[in-house]
């Protein structure tokens, strides 16, 4: 690449990193071409940079994984464990799986996150939906239908995991959130005007001050290379996505980020840098958190969210809590483009909470 | 130019929209919305004056139906609310309309020059007191691109003489039409300015980058044009549905920092105050006003969007036909982003009695924006840049005074083809590299200045 002399003379082309193996591969970050084992070293060594720069731990932290048995949390259990071990990061880290209830979907999945657990040695905890709430979602969907039910994803999983980092008495939960993953989230923060979550979403440790802070290691890491170091691996995933989020659905933003990303691959992190440099006053925050009166789990308003869905489901009338229907809460929803939001975001069943 | 006459007269396609061959009536193109409200009783009466029909279908929030009437008096309101909250334009000044030919400008145009003949017959009628109040100036740019967009002269020389009659045919008072090639932002002393201008595009690899760079350099021989003809105004006229696309471009260009600067009603960070009274406006709305009264759009330079810019215009046009109201909502997130000091008009232009009483109203939006003003400015885009430099090391003086976004698609990867680059680039923009943003340094201190006399090196 360098020295319009020195490319000529060489009739083979050699990886541009080590310039000694022939390349393998076109990195999706930065289009160079280049071998395997440079392609392993960079891709992990960027995320051991992030580690680092960002202080994300501490030695002797108890850190939870999230893992749906999906490809990002299998890529970041397996690194997370390789940089643990590599530059003895001195964490103690644990799998926490949760299981939806959702036939020939999710106990597949598990099935993979128990493989996992015997291949990288880290421990599993798995937390059912049954055994929080008395409900699968299979059940769920049973009762309220297809339409709704990402609804119940997103806040019971969310909870869920909540609840099973603190089983585990764990001091941070890490989640496989790539690069892509967050600058859609910047753009559909924009196009439905949430700033208070737009100032956020870049952030790379949120819930600081709740009881679990979460955190995201894959934040610059593109989810193109993340299906490629699974694939060069061999690493062990599952990838059937939810069957109450058929394949088929592709969300604009979603598209509009790959398509993004195949004429300037260095927009996904731009969107990300916009993200993070917006100027937004300090004084929008989110609404105060307090604890839910029923179970304990913070929450803005008197009950929490999952609560309030619960109340509806245990009351036959599922519909309590989602969208603008009043609820115990009885606030109106602020958030002025929910309707029709839907089919801009890619990921609708809350697997970005993985 | 694809033109979309579907979906109850929404046309994204920025200006284009207007040469339907077939000049088709509003009604027409809103065939379908009519039909779809068959089983409303009230489908044919106007929401706004409740009396007469409904001939006017706007999608936007709740799905506007009005009569002519109405639906030119409420964009009109939209215009002149802009406006007059937000102090653009008042007696003493003298505002340039920039005006490429497109629908936006058209009616920025249109409605400035309604403005100043309502203005002037105010006057007319009060000249024997005292009291009266000057009346504005207008003036209308149009920059000649066709040094860098290959153009047919004699098309060219058309495109021109429409201009030249629509400006004419303006309610008076008289305007001055001011058509200014774009390689003007050389100095006269440089014979080669065209030369000049075509090696500097033709240094930018990046699609994106090119039409960017145009950008930035219609925006200085617009400056330009205003300073030597002594203007105090700049008008442009983005609509929502620019703006959004620029919204998205910005956050998509790494330019988060500075996208605030870009969108607000007023950027006084240019020697001649930019303003964008039609900040509140639709495409759709534009479109159909210039259908209803005829307006006639010149299309002279192909603006369809490359790269990155076309990708968003396709993407906001997708989302705009999912939710109307779509557009709004992205340039509203990005109105709560907090602005910078310079988006506002200076006291000083404001200091007049009728506007004071109007600003009193609008109080709330000329309160001093507070927040730290920037530390630089990009010399090729003006971006304000945030105070902590990027990080990469560059061993080019200028490149590293320049925004990452203007480093990354305009300037040239090669060391000598950057020095190239420099050297082609026009006196205004290397003495911003130089001198920082002089205009809005000289504001910050102002008040710390002593007189001329006093001045001492
Ligand atoms: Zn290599
Ligand atoms: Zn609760
Ligand atoms: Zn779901
Ligand atoms: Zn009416
Ligand atoms: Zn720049």
């Amino acid at each position: 690449m360098e020295g319009g002399g020195g490319g000529e003379k060489r009739t083979m082309k050699m990886c541009c990193i080590c310039n000694q193996r022939r390349p393998a591969l076109k990195r999706p970050k930065t289009l160079q071409q280049i071998c395997r084992e440079c392609f392993y070293e960079v891709f992990e060594e960027e995320i051991h940079r992030v580690i680092i720069d960002n202080n994300l731990f501490k030695r002797g932290e108890r850190i939870a994984i999230g893992a749906s048995g999906g490809k990002d949390s299998t890529v970041l259990a397996y690194v997370m464990s390789e940089l643990n071990r590599r530059h003895n990061y001195g964490l103690d880290l644990f799998l926490l799986s949760v299981d939806e209830g959702i036939t020939g979907y999710r106990d597949d999945s598990l099935e993979t996150v128990k493989r996992n657990e015997i291949q990288y040695g880290l421990p599993l905890k798995v937390v059912s939906y049954k055994d929080l709430y008395g409900w699968t979602m299979d059940e769920i969907v049973k009762m309220i239908g297809l339409k709704n039910n990402c609804t119940f994803c997103g806040v019971f999983r969310r909870q869920a995991l909540d609840r099973g980092a603190a089983l585990l008495k764990v001091d941070k939960l890490v989640t496989g959130h790539n690069a892509d993953d967050i600058a859609e989230t910047v753009l559909l923060n924009i196009l439905r005007g949430d700033i208070a979550r737009l100032s956020r979403c870049t952030s790379i440790i949120t819930g600081e001050d709740g009881p679990i802070p979460r955190c995201k290691p894959f934040k610059y890491t593109y989810e193109k290379e993340i299906v490629m170091y699974a694939y060069f691996k061999k690493l062990d995933y599952f990838s059937t996505e939810c069957i109450y989020s058929p394949n088929a659905y592709r969300g604009f933003a979603r598209e509009f980020i790959k398509d993004l990303e195949r004429m300037r691959p260095r927009a996904i992190l731009d969107i990300i840098k916009s993200g993070e440099d917006f100027r937004i006053a300090t004084s929008t925050k989110m609404p105060e958190q307090g604890t839910c009166q029923r179970c304990g789990y913070i929450s803005s308003q008197k009950w929490c969210k999952a609560c309030v869905l619960l109340e509806g489901l245990n009351r036959g009338l599922p519909k309590l809590g989602i969208g603008r229907t009043r609820g115990v809460n009885s606030e109106p929803k602020k958030d002025d483009s929910q309707i029709g939001a839907k089919n801009i975001q890619s990921k609708p069943c809350g697997s970005l909470d993985f | 130019m694809a033109c979309n006459g579907t979906g109850g007269g929404g046309c994204e396609s920025g200006g284009g929209c207007y040469n339907d061959k077939n000049n088709q009536s509003p009604t027409q193109n809103n065939n379908k919305s009519t039909s779809d409200c068959n089983n409303n009783n009230n489908r044919n009466t106007c929401l706004k004056c409740k009396s007469s029909e409904a001939t006017i279908f706007t999608g936007g929030e709740g799905g506007g139906r009005f009569c002519a009437e109405c639906f030119r008096s409420n964009l009109y309101g939209k215009f002149k609310l802009a406006v007059t909250s937000n102090a653009m334009i008042s007696p003493v000044d003298k505002v340039l309309v920039a005006f490429s030919g497109g629908a936006s400008s058209r009616v920025a145009l249109q409605f400035v020059s309604e403005m100043q003949h309502k203005a002037q017959k105010n006057f007319d009628a009060t000249a024997n007191r005292d009291r009266s109040l000057p009346v504005f100036g207008v003036g209308v740019a149009f920059i000649d691109e066709s040094e860098v967009h290959p153009i047919a002269s004699g098309d060219l020389d058309k495109a021109i003489e429409d201009i030249k009659g629509i400006v004419l045919n303006l309610a008076p008072p008289t305007k001055e039409l001011h058509v200014v090639p774009i390689r003007s932002i050389y100095s006269t002393k440089t014979n080669d300015g065209k030369e000049m201008l075509q090696n500097l595009i033709n240094t930018v690899t990046d699609a994106t980058g090119k039409e960017d760079l145009l950008t930035h350099l219609r925006m200085m021989s617009l400056q330009k044009i205003a300073i030597e003809n002594g203007y105090t105004k700049l008008v442009l006229g983005s609509c929502t549905s620019r703006i959004a696309c620029h919204v998205l471009a910005a956050t998509v260009k790494g330019q988060g920092y500075s996208l605030a600067a870009d969108i607000q009603y007023a950027d006084a960070r240019w020697e001649v105050p930019v303003v964008l009274p039609l900040r509140d406006c639709l495409m759709q709305e534009i479109n159909i006003l210039c259908n209803l009264d005829r307006l006639k759009i010149v299309e002279v330079f192909n603006d369809s969007q490359a790269g990155i810019n076309g990708l968003i215009s396709s993407f906001v046009k997708v989302l705009q036909e999912e939710n109307p109201a779509r557009e709004c909502t992205i340039v509203r997130t990005a109105g709560k982003l907090t602005p910078f000091p310079f988006n506002r008009i200076p006291e000083a232009n404001v200091d007049d009695a009728d506007l004071a009483s109007q600003r009193r109203q609008k109080r709330f939006n000329l309160k001093p924006i507070e927040s730290l003003p920037p530390e630089a400015f990009c010399p090729i885009c003006n971006s304000p840049m945030s105070c902590y430099k990027n990080s990469q090391p560059l061993d080019n003086i200028f490149g590293a005074t320049c925004c990452s976004s203007c480093q990354y698609q305009i300037l040239p990867e090669e060391p000598s083809s950057m020095d190239q680059f420099y050297s082609f680039l026009p006196e205004s923009i290397i003495s911003r590299a130089k001198n920082g943003n002089e205009k809005w340094i000289r504001e910050k201190i102002q008040d710390c200045l002593l007189s001329d006399g006093e001045d001492e090196v």
